[in-house]
């Protein structure tokens, strides 16, 4: 049992490190100045219900059991090592990962919104990645689409009584995918197509995005299943708080 | 070895397989953003050089665009965040596991 934890958090480490040596590049997320004042207002007040809801229920969380606390700052770490690490792709171009699918796993998906916005501005202050006029949109591509489709695939794998570690995986997957999806919508309504309208512009602006971000969705899925099977060993007590079952009862306070 | 252990390192190689054999395979690609790609496809739909209304905070407290040495520093230092967080907390909970299998034993 001790020699495997050790190897597992070497392993993590080297994985890490590994991907911290990619090029960097600026990639994903609508860049700044890029939507039309009037799309920057929309999606900012689409938002503020969402973070409202995740406020409310990351109170209720941390009321109920303070200990997620330190599970909560694991999952917003994770979204921020994740979206630092920009990664080669089949396409010829980098871009990176969302990390949103392990919080929207743990904490349901409304409150990844509130973790979703610190990452958002750090990139969009320091970095010029983003940006502070489409944080509205990314917000919500990032931080509240993903999530729910995250959260959703998960829900219905579980019905469905696939392998926990599969709806881990499908569930990062698709979240990451998702906003990807969910951007180039963005872009689209802002910039429909002469000829083809909306559609049109869509379908172009996803061809960019997609097979791009497919194989770096495959890795966001494995590395959470890693993740989730770390917690899963070491953080019992925090996960069946969480109302994971991972065989350890415990009385939660309702 | 245990069914958790195997399965963490084959997903492991896979994760840096996928990530690493890009690199390779394709030997002219630049390997630029994929935003980058993204503001073409703009520029290409409206038909003219879009014109961004908006320039990002530091390059106007700046007064110019973030050199990529220090971009570089800011990714870093975000990535050094985040496993700092994340591998901290992990520790804190194997020493504590491990506390307890001592004690039980």
């Amino acid at each position: 049992m001790k020699s495997r934890q050790i190897k597992i958090i070497i392993l993590l480490s080297i994985l890490a490190l590994s991907a911290g040596i990619t090029p960097a590049v600026s990639a994903m997320h609508i860049m700044e100045g890029y939507l039309p004042p009037r799309y920057v207002v929309a999606w900012g007040i689409l938002c503020i219900p969402f973070l409202a809801a995740g406020y409310f229920s990351l109170k209720k969380t941390l009321q109920r059991q303070r200990k997620t606390l330190t599970i909560l700052a694991m999952a917003g770490a994770y979204m921020f090592l994740l979206s630092s690490l920009k990664i080669p792709s089949v396409t010829g171009s980098c871009s990176h990962m969302t990390g949103s699918g392990l919080g929207a796993l743990l904490f349901g998906p409304s409150t990844v919104g509130i973790l979703g916005i610190i990452v958002l501005l750090f990139q969009a202050i320091l970095l010029a990645h983003g940006g502070i006029t489409t944080l509205g949109a990314n917000t919500f591509s990032m931080a509240i689409a993903g999530p729910f489709a995250a959260y959703a695939v998960y829900r219905i794998c579980r019905k469905l009584k696939v392998n926990k570690k599969v709806c881990y995986f499908l569930a990062a997957l698709v979240g990451d995918l998702f906003t990807y999806c969910v951007t180039s919508m963005q872009l689209a309504i802002a910039f429909p197509s002469e000829t083809g309208g909306v559609s049109a512009s869509f379908l172009k602006f996803l061809a960019v995005f997609a097979p791009t971000q497919i194989p770096l969705a495959v890795i966001e899925g494995l590395l959470t299943v890693i993740t989730m099977i770390a917690l899963e060993t070491y953080a019992k007590n925090e996960l069946s708080y969480l109302g994971f079952d991972v065989g350890v009862k415990i009385n939660v306070k309702e | 070895m245990s069914k958790n252990k195997k399965t963490v390192i084959i997903l492991s190689i896979i994760i840096i397989l996928i990530a690493l054999i890009p690199i390779f395979l394709l030997k002219n690609a630049k390997f630029g953003g994929s935003d980058d790609a993204g503001s073409q496809v703009v520029s290409e739909i409206t038909g003219s050089d879009y014109k961004p209304w908006f320039t990002p905070v530091m390059e106007t407290v700046t007064g110019k665009e973030l050199p990529s040495e220090v971009e570089t520093l800011f990714f870093c230092i975000q990535t050094g965040i985040g496993t700092g967080i994340i591998f901290f907390f992990l520790g804190r909970f194997y020493e504590r596991s491990r506390a307890k299998e001592q004690k039980e034993s």
